[in-house]
Formats: C-alpha cells, sequence, structure tokens
C-alpha cells in the first residue's frame, strides 16, 4: 500500500495541475497548473529512486551500502532548475500582458486568432 | 537510358537539365512571340483601358487588395471556413485542450493498436 | 594535430562554441556593438565550419559516438559499468548530421541577418544571447543520443525561443503569442519528461540505443510512446495542435521566425528518431505509419486552406509551414508504414528520402520567406497585407529573393521545392494514389496563397513613395538561403547522394545505431 502511495501523489497532482491548465481562465492559475504538473513529474522521478531505509548516495563514511538511486535525484534537480525559469519566464510574460491588455483572462488575452 | 522525351524520373529525382532546355525553349518561343508585337497597335491610340464608356478609376483605387483576393474561393468554401475558424479560439485553454485530448486519443490507440 | 583534434571533438565542439559565445555576448556587447555582432556571427561560421568537418566525418567513417567524460572519447561503455552506457553520449549518425547542417546554416543566415535588421532595438545583447542559446538548443537536440538530454536540449530551445518571440513587444501582441507558445512548450516537455521518467523506470538506462534493445513494450512502454509522439508532433506544429505555430511565427522578430522554423524541424527530427530508433523495433509500424500520415495530411491540407484567408503576411507564412510539414510526415510516414515490407525497398525509401529532402528544403525556402517578409516589415512597418502594395518598386532585390521562394515553395522547377516534392508524389502515388493526389492539391492552393502575397505586397501602383531597399547584411541573409536553395535545385543528386540517402539509410537502420553504441558494430 505504502508502496504505490507515491504514485498515486503524483496522479493525483497532475491531475489537479491539468485541471487548473484546462478550465482556469486566468493566466497566473494557468502557470499555477503548470507548475503543479511540473512538482507531480517531479515527484514521480524522486519516487522511482527510493530504496526502502536507503540513504543519501554518498560514499564516504557511509554507515551502509543501501543508498537510493543517485540518477533520478539528478534529473529531478535539473528538472527543478528548469522549471523555476519556465515559472519566471511566463510570469513575467504574465505581467506585460497585464501591461499593455490590463486584464488576465484567457477569453480577452486572444488578439490573435483566426 | 531512356529517351530524350521520357519525363519520368529515372534515378529518383528529377533531372534538371532536359527541364532547363525545355524551359529556355519556350522562353525563347515567347521572347519571339513579345517581340513581333501586335501588329495591329497603333501609338497614342490605344492608351485608356475601356471601362464600360466611364472614366477608368486610378491605379491606386483599380490594386486589389489582399482581403478580396480569392473571395470566390472562400465563399464557395464558406461552412468549412466557418468551421475551422470556430476552432481558431486563440483561447490558450483551448490549445491545452487539444493537446490533452489528441493525447488521450492516441493513448487508446497505441494500447489498443500499438503492437506487440 | 589541431585538425585531429576538431575532427575528433567537433561532437562536444558545436555544442561549446556557440553555448560559450552565448554567455559571453553580453559582456562584448557592453564595450562595443560592431564587436558584439563580429563575435556571434563568428561564432556561427565557426559552428558551421564544424558541422562541415562532422559532416565529413560521419560521411566517410560513419556513424561517430562521443561519451562525455570519457577516456578515449569513443567509450560508450566503461569496463566496470555492467554493459550500461553510464555517461551522456552524442550519437552522430548520418540523420543527426544532417539536421545539424540545417540548423547550423539557417542560425548562420538569421544572424547575420540580424545585425541590420535588428539595429535600432534596445536590449541587443540578450537578443543575441538567446539566439546563440536557441541555436544550442536546436544543434543538442539533434546531436544527442541520450533522452534526459534530448529533454534538457528541448527546454533551453523553447525557452529562448519564447523569450525571442517576445523580443519586440508589439503592444503586448508579441508577448501574448509568447506566452502560449512558452504554456505549450513547458506542459509538452514535462510530457515528455514523465515519458522518460517511465522508461528509466523500467529499464535503468537514459540512453536511446539502450532503451530501445531493451525494449520490451509493455503497457507502460505504450503510455511513454504517446506521451513522447503527441507531445513531439505537437512540437513540429502538426494539425489539430499547431495553434501556437501562427501565433508564434507571426509575431516573432524576421530572423527569428526563419530560425523558429529549425527549431521545429529538431522537434520533427526527434519525433523520426523516437519513431523509428526507439519505439521502432517494438511498435507496430502500420499504426505508427499511419499516425503521422494522418498527421500529414490533415496539417498540408487544413493548413494551405487556413493560409489562403490570412491578410497578415507572416500569418499567412507560418500556416504555410504548419502545411508543409505536413509533407515531411507524409513522406517518412509512407516510409514507417511500409518499413520491413518488400515495399519499403520499392517505393517506401524513395517516400521516405523525398520526406527528409523535403526538411532541408523547408528550411531553406521557409527561412527565406520569412526573411523576406521581415525585410517588408522592416521598411513599410506594418504586416498587413491589405495596406501593403507596389513594393517591387523600390525593394528589387527583396522581390527576387521572394519571388525564388515562392516558386520553391509552390514546387516551381527548377528550384528545390520541386525537387523533394517530385519524390514525395512519385512514392506516395504508389502506396495510395489519393494522397498524391491531395499533396499536388496543396501544392497549388500554396501557389495560389503564394501569388496573392506578390499581386498584394509588390505589384501595382507604389503606395510608399519613400521605402528603399533594405540593409545588405539583410540581403546577405537572405542570399545564403537562396543559394542552397537553387543549389539542391539544379544538382538534386548532390543533396539527395551526400546528405539526403545516408540520413534515410540511417534512419531506417536502428539496429545499426543501437550496436555502434552498444559494442558489436564497427
Amino acid at each position: 500500500m505504502l508502496y504505490n502511495l507515491p504514485y498515486i501523489t503524483v496522479a493525483v497532482v497532475i491531475a489537479i495541475g491539468l485541471y487548473a491548465m484546462l478550465y482556469k481562465r486566468n493566466l497566473i492559475k494557468i502557470v499555477i497548473g503548470l507548475s503543479l504538473i511540473e512538482s507531480g513529474v517531479n515527484l514521480f522521478l524522486v519516487s522511482l529512486g527510493y530504496v526502502q531505509g536507503g540513504i543519501a548516495p554518498i560514499y564516504t563514511n557511509a554507515p551502509k551500502t543501501e543508498m537510493v538511486l543517485p540518477t533520478p535525484q539528478a534529473l529531478t534537480l535539473t528538472s527543478i532548475v528548469i522549471g523555476v525559469a519556465t515559472t519566471a519566464m511566463l510570469l513575467s510574460f504574465c505581467i506585460v500582458i497585464y501591461r499593455h491588455y490590463g486584464t488576465l483572462d484567457s477569453e480577452k488575452v486572444r488578439r490573435l486568432r483566426g | 537510358m531512356t529517351g530524350f522525351l521520357d519525363f519520368s524520373t529515372p534515378s529518383g529525382f528529377w533531372d534538371p537539365l532536359r527541364w532547363i532546355i525545355v524551359m529556355i525553349i519556350a522562353l525563347l518561343i515567347s521572347y519571339y512571340i513579345w517581340k513581333r508585337g501586335n501588329p495591329k497597335h497603333k501609338k497614342g491610340e490605344q492608351i485608356k483601358p475601356f471601362f464600360s464608356g466611364y472614366d477608368a478609376p486610378s491605379p491606386e483605387d483599380a490594386h486589389i487588395r489582399a482581403g478580396n483576393i480569392y473571395w470566390g474561393f472562400i465563399t464557395a468554401l464558406k461552412r468549412y471556413y466557418a468551421f475551422v475558424k470556430s476552432i481558431h479560439t486563440g483561447n490558450i485553454n483551448d490549445y491545452i485542450g487539444w493537446y490533452v485530448g489528441i493525447m488521450a486519443l492516441m493513448l487508446i490507440v497505441f494500447l489498443l493498436w500499438g503492437g506487440a | 594535430m589541431m585538425w585531429d583534434f576538431l575532427m575528433h571533438n567537433s561532437p562536444a565542439l558545436i555544442i561549446a562554441v556557440p553555448l560559450f559565445a552565448a554567455f559571453f555576448t553580453p559582456v562584448i556587447g557592453r564595450f562595443s556593438k560592431k564587436a558584439m555582432y563580429a563575435w556571434v556571427v563568428g561564432a556561427m561560421i565557426f559552428t558551421e565550419f564544424l558541422v562541415l568537418i562532422l559532416l565529413y566525418t560521419v560521411y566517410t567513417y560513419g556513424t561517430q559516438i562521443y561519451v562525455f567524460g570519457a577516456r578515449p572519447y569513443s567509450m560508450a561503455i566503461p569496463p566496470d559499468s555492467g554493459g550500461i552506457p553510464v555517461r551522456i553520449i552524442f550519437t552522430v549518425d548520418s540523420m543527426s548530421v544532417f539536421m545539424a547542417f540545417i540548423a547550423a546554416t539557417v542560425g548562420l543566415a538569421g544572424a547575420i541577418y540580424s545585425v541590420a535588421c535588428e539595429k535600432g532595438q534596445s536590449g541587443q545583447e540578450k537578443y543575441y544571447a538567446l539566439v546563440l542559446l536557441m541555436i544550442v538548443g536546436m544543434l543538442g537536440m539533434v546531436l544527442t543520443g541520450d533522452m534526459f538530454n534530448f529533454f534538457v536540449f528541448l527546454e533551453i530551445n523553447s525557452l529562448a525561443s519564447a523569450a525571442l518571440v517576445s523580443y519586440r513587444i508589439n503592444k503586448g501582441v508579441s508577448v501574448e503569442a509568447a506566452f502560449k507558445y512558452a504554456v505549450v512548450s513547458a506542459i509538452g516537455a514535462l510530457m515528455i519528461l514523465f515519458a522518460i521518467g517511465i522508461l528509466y523506470g523500467e529499464y535503468d538506462a537514459l540512453n536511446m540505443a539502450m532503451i530501445a534493445s531493451r525494449m520490451q513494450f509493455t503497457t507502460l512502454d505504450k503510455i511513454a510512446m504517446a506521451l513522447i509522439l503527441v507531445t513531439l508532433a505537437m512540437k513540429c506544429g502538426s494539425i489539430p495542435m499547431h495553434f501556437w505555430v501562427p501565433d508564434g511565427y507571426g509575431k516573432a522578430p524576421g530572423a527569428i521566425s526563419a530560425m523558429l522554423v529549425a527549431a521545429s524541424q529538431a522537434s520533427l527530427y526527434g519525433l523520426f528518431r523516437m519513431c523509428f530508433t526507439v519505439f521502432g523495433l517494438a511498435a507496430s509500424h502500420i499504426t505508427l505509419g499511419y499516425f503521422l500520415i494522418i498527421l500529414g495530411l490533415i496539417s498540408m491540407f487544413v493548413g494551405v486552406t487556413m493560409a489562403l484567408v490570412q491578410h497578415d503576411i507572416k500569418r499567412l507564412m507560418a500556416y504555410h509551414a504548419v502545411s508543409q510539414t505536413g509533407y515531411m510526415l507524409l513522406g517518412v510516414g509512407v516510409g514507417l508504414a511500409t518499413w520491413g515490407t518488400p515495399a519499403f525497398s520499392q517505393y517506401g525509401f524513395a517516400a521516405m528520402e523525398g520526406g527528409i529532402f523535403h526538411i532541408i528544403n523547408h528550411a531553406m525556402y521557409k527561412g527565406l520567406l520569412f526573411l523576406t517578409a521581415g525585410a517588408v516589415i522592416y521598411r513599410v512597418g506594418t504586416s498587413d497585407l491589405n495596406k501593403m502594395g507596389g513594393l517591387a518598386h523600390s525593394m528589387k532585390y527583396t522581390t527576387i529573393f521572394f519571388i525564388i521562394g515562392a516558386l520553391s515553395i509552390a514546387g516551381i522547377p527548377p528550384f528545390n521545392g520541386y525537387a523533394s516534392k517530385l519524390m514525395i508524389y512519385e512514392s506516395v502515388y504508389q502506396f495510395n494514389p489519393l494522397l498524391a493526389v491531395i499533396a499536388m492539391i496543396v501544392s497549388i492552393l500554396t501557389l495560389a496563397s503564394f501569388v496573392k502575397v506578390f499581386h498584394s505586397a509588390f505589384m501595382g501602383p507604389k503606395i510608399y513613395p519613400d521605402v528603399k531597399e533594405v540593409p545588405k547584411s539583410m540581403l546577405a541573409g537572405m542570399a545564403i538561403l537562396t543559394f542552397f536553395i537553387i543549389l539542391f535545385g539544379i544538382f538534386p543528386q548532390l543533396a539527395i547522394t551526400y546528405l539526403v540517402q545516408p540520413a534515410a539509410s540511417a534512419l531506417a537502420n536502428p539496429i545499426g545505431y543501437i550496436s555502434r553504441v552498444l559494442g558489436g558494430g564497427p
């Protein structure tokens, strides 16, 4: 039961994020949804590398040899860094859009269509 | 080797040499026709275009703008264009919706017929 | 000595040179603008030179691998790793280097073009740094043999391109386009990362060759396949997930639109690479092939009909980019659907060649068309075709470049669009005549809509009396692409023998790719 709990959490977090991106009309809430999906994916990666009772994968003076996998953690770190950059860029876009359009409603921020 | 007038592509791609020879000949013929001119043309007589007896509009007004070109084609396909344009809403939620929808469709397709 | 060094390390240097140049551009830009232009263009020329060296190496010696942090650099599997390629490996086969050539050439033309086009803008240091980063992203995507590395370069590419789309704020409209582009590419990249996580959890590997060789094709693999393929199809702009294309291409600065074409094609490369190499050995070729063919057909037809009614010059061209991507998907899709059957050697391989040849041709002529559109907007100040007219009176060279690009995209001989479209028609006709007929109708409609652009922008009386020809550096950028259009149009055998045929055979031979990385190959 406990073994699958992280994956259920992943599914729930990604589903909430997708819901926000699909049905929320505020652009900032769309960015929040994107961040939620990203957290879900990161959680998925970290839980992939988890070993029951494992310690951090540092060999120097290691008390035991049961360690969690280092690669998914490296992937997650990279992904977090990219996610911060994406979120920062999207939020700064939101600022400029609000300054010029006076609204963040996705029904109104659509001068490009057709 | 096939004959000179065989225009299939024996080597898998087009053979530009024959085409260019044909094009040069065509250009020479059209240049000859253009050079001959219209013998009935007299200078000073046929300057103004005939516009049902009225004064022809100035070139600035006669220039057809982009929005009016292919009016007939677009009108004939009015229902198709109404449908296609209704898809292009410009709403970011719809963009993501189409992506997620196709993703769901392809998940089903690949799970059923994806292979072994 | 120097030559050997360049030849052996070219895969790494192709990434390192523009990356290094990108982070030094703002520093140099603080001192002198001219030095910065020389720095950026010099870095791009050097990258192009390295790509040509790599092209020569791959053509002569076959697929190259470059293992980061290993000595010797070609040791993919360290002796103590238990048969798993633990390091990041660049696997450069003919297809990768073919795409790298496209990215570097269009990037070079875009950089030269930008020098004059963006001269009056503020924040140029950031612009050029982002341009170089975008090129790094494209080159990395096509050269890498590692799934996670692919994701990282995809993100570098989409972040840099989204920031560049919004470079001219344009009363907020460009930022709206950039926002939409960034959101869809961010969610797409996250889905790819999720799929990479699934594959890593199953096979303990991130290397494409390793994953392909261990592929069990379980239910989880099918989910990962759907996530990756649909995302890459979205990123290359196929209908019905193309909505970001007209927005992003249409509102970006001229040179960036041209480079976005190459960026989308890097995603297209990813799609083909995943279809053939990673999932190709296990998945059903019919399903994957028809997936590409149907996407291609819809993209071709809807793209061109939507383009006909546009009256914004760049938005119109952006819809054509969608439509032309359909040809590539159709050609390679027919190849994939017939892969492994006798029909493959009969016409499937020719269809693949046509599709792949169309990639390079499209990058060249669509790049050229976007550059001419940028030149028109640079002088006229509007992108609305309804307000244009008579530009041929004063912009002679731009008009000539536009005519060449327009004839090429419409598939009129003797330009390169005809060379690849003919290959697609001929081979697809044998697969299913209806598909070839649709492809031809789309080609006619393409010509029709470019006649419309030509008539309303360049013909007619002089509406703008004080318009001049664009500066020389912009013309030079266009001339580079025109050179390749005419070269590949008049001498298609050159491109086929040295670029396209090796690329198509490399794509159709995943066993060779895998054995080159995991040992057993030459």
